[in-house]
């Protein structure tokens, strides 16, 4: 074992401080010390993208970041997005797009897509794939994924276009 | 997989990182964006007693696009790179291999410098800089050096860079003519089966200069000075580009791997290397 070392970071808005390991990956960190389960470990080995947060502004994969280096930082969750009485966009329009079947990509492929239409509101289709790739799923085929993106990206341009 | 036990370092400058690698020797090692080597520590195949996070030095994350030569810091990222505008418009291809390098997630935390300076034979960075000319600068104790990313690479994971030098830049003449990076992969994420990058002059109808540079088809990156020489003072010819591939093939050593065996990928490089000239040729 390595010395502990004193981390401090932000969670969906929420300050957190505990002592740890650098070694410990961020997603245990998230999953196993903060209860923080919505992101998913699917491979452990930075291909998958389930494990997907945004930290200061970028998309990472949690299962590629120790604790050490997230230190300082703010990381949002797919708990940070929405909950169940006020969903996200995203999370209503993969409801009510068929965007999931198991689920288990789900949080990944949302937190992503989240950061993906902040970048560009209005993605082509093929944008949205290209803009996803680094989240695989095992069930849906990614039609209904790409369907629910396109839905959720109409609805927060007319949401911010009545705002206007 | 979890890595073996490390101590952790993120100094505030050079200065402070160059100090921990003086003090610990071999078992002292910089991380960038981590990408190349977290997963090889959670395998364990590597082993890093004292890990120095770059991430809080200053002045390694600028792109610097000057009239003549570009300066990239070796912590700007491949996003980065794709986002820049005043870098596509004087060097599109370093945007074209970008865009072509792992998936979104790692492209934001992935660097230049990491890429290159890691040694892999996979990696796409290298090739495109030996192709480019660029040359690499290296802070150690002693100061600093240069070194032309065309004698950089030794063999795998062996480079010119000392344990106790960090590099810091890449500097890149500012290209011109027609360009192109052209990868075979078998996925998205996935290294290269074969890749190649081309810049090409033209004046009139001929061809006045040439770079070629292959990417994981030995235990290096290939710069083909011979496939480059084929194409100088022809129009392009079919019979120009069959004497580029010819002499392309003649330099590059592949292995057989999980991408195939050897014959596919002396194919897969052929075919590569000729899409790369032809749409460079349509640009230049
Ligand atoms: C799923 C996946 C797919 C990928 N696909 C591709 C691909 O298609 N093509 C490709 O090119 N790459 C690919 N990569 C690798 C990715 O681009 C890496 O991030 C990159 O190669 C290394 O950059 P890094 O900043 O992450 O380096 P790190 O992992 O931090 O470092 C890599 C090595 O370089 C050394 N190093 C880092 N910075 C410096 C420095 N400034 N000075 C001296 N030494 C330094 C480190 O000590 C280490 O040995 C992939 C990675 C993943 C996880
Ligand atoms: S669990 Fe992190 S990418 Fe699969
Ligand atoms: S819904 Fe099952 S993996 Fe995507």
């Amino acid at each position: 074992m390595s010395k502990k070392m004193h981390i401090q970071i932000n969670v969906n808005g929420k300050d957190q401080e505990f002592l740890a390991e650098p070694r410990e990956l961020l997603i245990y960190t998230l999953r196993e010390r903060l209860n923080i389960t919505g992101p998913h470990i699917g491979c452990e080995t930075s291909h998958c993208g389930a494990c997907t947060v945004t930290i200061d502004g970028k998309s990472v994969k949690a299962c590629t970041m120790f604790v050490a280096q997230a230190s300082g930082k703010s990381i949002t969750t797919i708990e940070g997005l929405g909950d169940p009485d006020n969903l996200h966009p995203l999370q209503s329009a993969f409801k009510e797009h068929h965007g999931l079947q198991c689920g288990y990509c789900t949080p990944g492929m949302i937190t992503r897509a989240s950061k993906l239409l902040e970048e560009n509101p209005n993605p082509t289709e093929e944008e949205i794939r290209f803009g996803m790739a680094g989240n695989i799923c095992r069930c849906t085929g990614y039609q209904n994924i790409v369907k629910s993106i396109q839905a959720a990206a109409a609805e927060m341009n007319a949401a911010q276009e009545a705002a206007e | 997989m979890i890595p073996a036990a490390f101590e952790y370092h993120r100094p505030k400058d050079m200065a402070g990182v160059l100090a921990v690698l003086e003090e610990h020797g071999d078992d002292a090692r910089v991380m960038a964006g981590g990408h190349s080597l977290i997963p090889m520590m959670k395998l364990r195949m590597a082993d890093v007693p004292h890990l120095i996070d770059l991430q809080d030095v200053g002045g390694l994350s600028d792109i610097d696009v000057q009239s003549d030569t570009i300066r990239i810091g070796a912590l700007v990222t491949q996003h980065d790179i794709i986002t820049n505008d005043a870098l596509t418009a004087v060097a599109p291809i370093l945007r074209e291999a970008a865009l072509q390098i792992a998936d979104p997630q790692v492209r934001y935390m992935g660097t230049v410098g990491g890429n290159v300076a890691n040694g892999d034979p996979g990696n796409d960075m290298p090739g495109l800089m030996q192709c480019l000319d660029a040359s690499f600068t290296l802070v150690g104790p002693n100061g600093e050096r240069t070194v032309a990313a065309r004698e950089f690479y030794e063999a795998a994971y062996m480079t010119a860079r000392e344990d106790d030098e960090v590099l810091t830049a890449v500097v890149i003449p500012v290209p011109s003519g027609g360009y192109a990076y052209e990868k075979q992969k078998r996925k998205i994420g996935d290294y290269a089966t074969a890749a190649a990058a081309v810049q090409l002059i033209k004046q009139g109808d001929t061809c006045v200069h040439a770079a070629i540079a292959m990417t994981n088809l030995s235990d290096t990156p290939i710069f083909s000075e011979d496939a480059g020489a084929a194409l100088i003072g022809t129009s392009l010819d079919d019979a120009a580009l069959k004497a580029a591939v010819a002499a392309m093939l003649n330099d590059i050593d592949p292995t057989e791997d999980n991408r195939g065996p050897i014959a596919f990928k002396k194919h897969v490089a052929g075919v590569i290397l000729r899409r790369a000239i032809e749409r460079a040729w349509s640009r230049a």
